[in-house]
């Protein structure tokens, strides 16, 4: 028999995605907004500056040796604060989810004062820590342990019942059965727990910058609003919402949250 | 006492009698100059110091300009948050284009603009709701997104086999089904919300609790800070437990 050919026409993939188009239309309508208001006049002169106002501050600001020093004070603090406030969410968590009288005693506690709002210790952090860097570490601490405590908690007890018999059965001990059982089993929740915590220790050491400070992504932004240096200002924040965002991000990827299968 | 009681009762035993040993332990140290007396106040003058601060700080005016402002923050989350979100879920193309930017907002740390809502809004309460609608808006509207998209499926066919208008269907169905998630996720935005009020309150020195604190602070009245802190913690703690409460009596019927 003769081979008949196809008349369905291929399927076209048009050239730009619908979603792509009203991204660009909405973040094209955002910016054409904001010029016409920083041209319009209705606001006070330099509270909305120009778009070339921003990108020039934004590349004198990636231009200055000063804000990289200040960045790396900030990420500094933020990384110790990660370090010993995670470190000690983890151990808190695992020890919680591990025993049941433990989880129904104290647990609650930490539930509830989890979201309070942090930044009021800072005066109690100042008086403990000194005005420098200690005390911000120390808000970062205190921000972050709640989030990874409570999800190193709930993580320990989704572990599969099997998994821990399987240690026990092979004679592991405390710190094999954490390494080799309790963290993998664990990895997804932890690894929210974590991004949780990063996210709220950024805010909390950034805040207590801008608070009492004198170096600091914080304090550049408190030292801007000061001065009335308003595109300074507007470079500072974007420059942080991106950074933070990406580290947010960058987390989640390096743990491979998105790919765990359960 | 059954022994199945002291069970029930041991857990909550063991937590409270911890904080009290704790308590009791720090009060020991300080008497026995171990701890700082001039860095922590004794637990004792704590204690001592909450009905000065309640009488003579006004803890209630205070107390009530907080909440003024927490409901203020959660009626504009009210109805731009839920309208947003309305919005998003009925424009599916909208929503496709814009939710993963309403999710990174929601991770971005919005409370540090609160230097440029100062210069936009000047030190009042104005720039503390606004900072607290801001913090509660991607939570509101990620939720209500997801309230509406988690109506069952049986009660859409329902409504279209009554032949109901695209907005009977929404008006009859989708948000009556929707509300209970919709009310858990404004108490949601509500907390966001107050945690930032709080902290911009003590931040920026104006409005009610949070300012408490730093004006405490700045005056060096060590036990009257921690009296005004352990107040915050209480009213944060009373407030998260009974929203925790109505999320619990909601949920099973969303």
């Amino acid at each position: 028999m003769a081979e008949t050919g196809r008349l369905i026409a291929p399927a076209t993939q048009p050239l730009v995605r619908p979603v792509t188009l009203v991204r660009v239309a909405i973040v094209v309508g955002i910016l054409a907004t904001w010029e016409a208001v920083a041209a319009s006049g209705l606001l006070f002169r330099d509270v909305v500056p120009s778009l070339a106002v921003i990108g020039r501050a934004i590349v004198e600001l990636l231009a200055d040796p000063a804000t990289y020093f200040n960045l790396g004070v900030t990420a500094g603090e933020i990384g110790l604060a990660m370090l010993i406030g995670g470190l000690a969410g983890l151990g808190v968590g695992i020890l919680l989810g591990g025993n049941r009288l433990l989880s129904r005693a104290f647990e609650s506690y930490l539930y509830y004062l989890g979201p309070t709002p942090k930044i009021i210790f800072f005066p109690i952090m100042i008086m403990w820590f000194g005005v420098g860097p200690g005390s911000k570490i120390a808000m970062g601490v205190l921000s972050c342990f709640f989030p990874v405590a409570l999800s190193a908690a709930a993580g320990m007890r989704t572990i599969d019942n099997v998994l821990i018999r399987v240690g026990r059965s092979f004679r592991a001990g405390t710190w094999q059965m954490i390494t080799k059982i309790y963290l993998p089993a664990m990895r997804l929740p932890v690894i929210n727990g974590v991004r949780l915590g990063l996210g709220v220790a950024i805010i909390g050491t950034l805040l207590a910058e801008t608070k009492l400070s004198n170096k600091g992504i914080g304090f550049l932004i408190i030292n801007a609003y000061s001065t009335f240096n308003m595109p300074r200002m507007y470079a500072l924040l974007i420059l942080l919402f991106v950074l933070s965002i990406g580290v947010n991000a960058l987390v989640g990827r390096l743990g491979g949250a998105g790919t765990i299968k359960r | 006492m059954t022994a199945r009681t002291f069970d029930r009762l041991l857990p909550s035993i063991l937590g409270l009698g911890t904080l009290v040993v704790l308590v009791l332990l720090v009060e020991l140290l300080i008497r026995v100059n171990l701890v700082n007396r001039f860095i922590v106040p004794m637990p004792s003058q704590i204690a001592g110091a909450f009905e000065r601060v309640i009488v003579e700080e006004d803890i209630p005016h205070r107390f009530l300009v907080t909440m003024r402002e927490a409901l203020w923050a959660t009626a504009l989350l009210a109805v731009f948050g839920i309208g947003i979100g309305v919005l998003l879920y009925r424009v599916q193309l909208l929503r496709d284009a814009t939710e993963t930017w309403v999710a990174a907002m929601a991770s971005a740390p919005t409370v540090l603009m609160y230097p440029l809502f100062l210069v936009i809004f000047g030190r009042s309460e104005k720039t503390i709701i606004m900072m607290g609608f801001v913090a509660g808006l991607p939570a509101v509207i990620l939720k209500t997104i997801e309230g509406l998209a988690g109506t069952r499926r049986v009660l859409i066919n329902v409504g279209r086999s009554l032949k109901l208008t695209e907005m009977q269907l929404f008006g009859k169905i989708l948000f009556p089904a929707a509300l209970p998630t919709i009310f858990v996720c404004l108490s949601l935005g509500m907390i966001f919300a107050l945690i930032v009020i709080v902290g911009v309150e003590f931040l920026i020195n104006v409005g009610g609790l949070g300012q408490l604190i730093n004006d405490l602070a700045e005056r060096y009245d060590l036990p009257g800070t921690y009296a005004a802190i352990c107040f915050v913690i209480l009213v944060s703690v009373v407030f998260f437990f009974l929203t925790d409460r109505v999320e619990k009596w909601l949920r099973p019927a969303a």
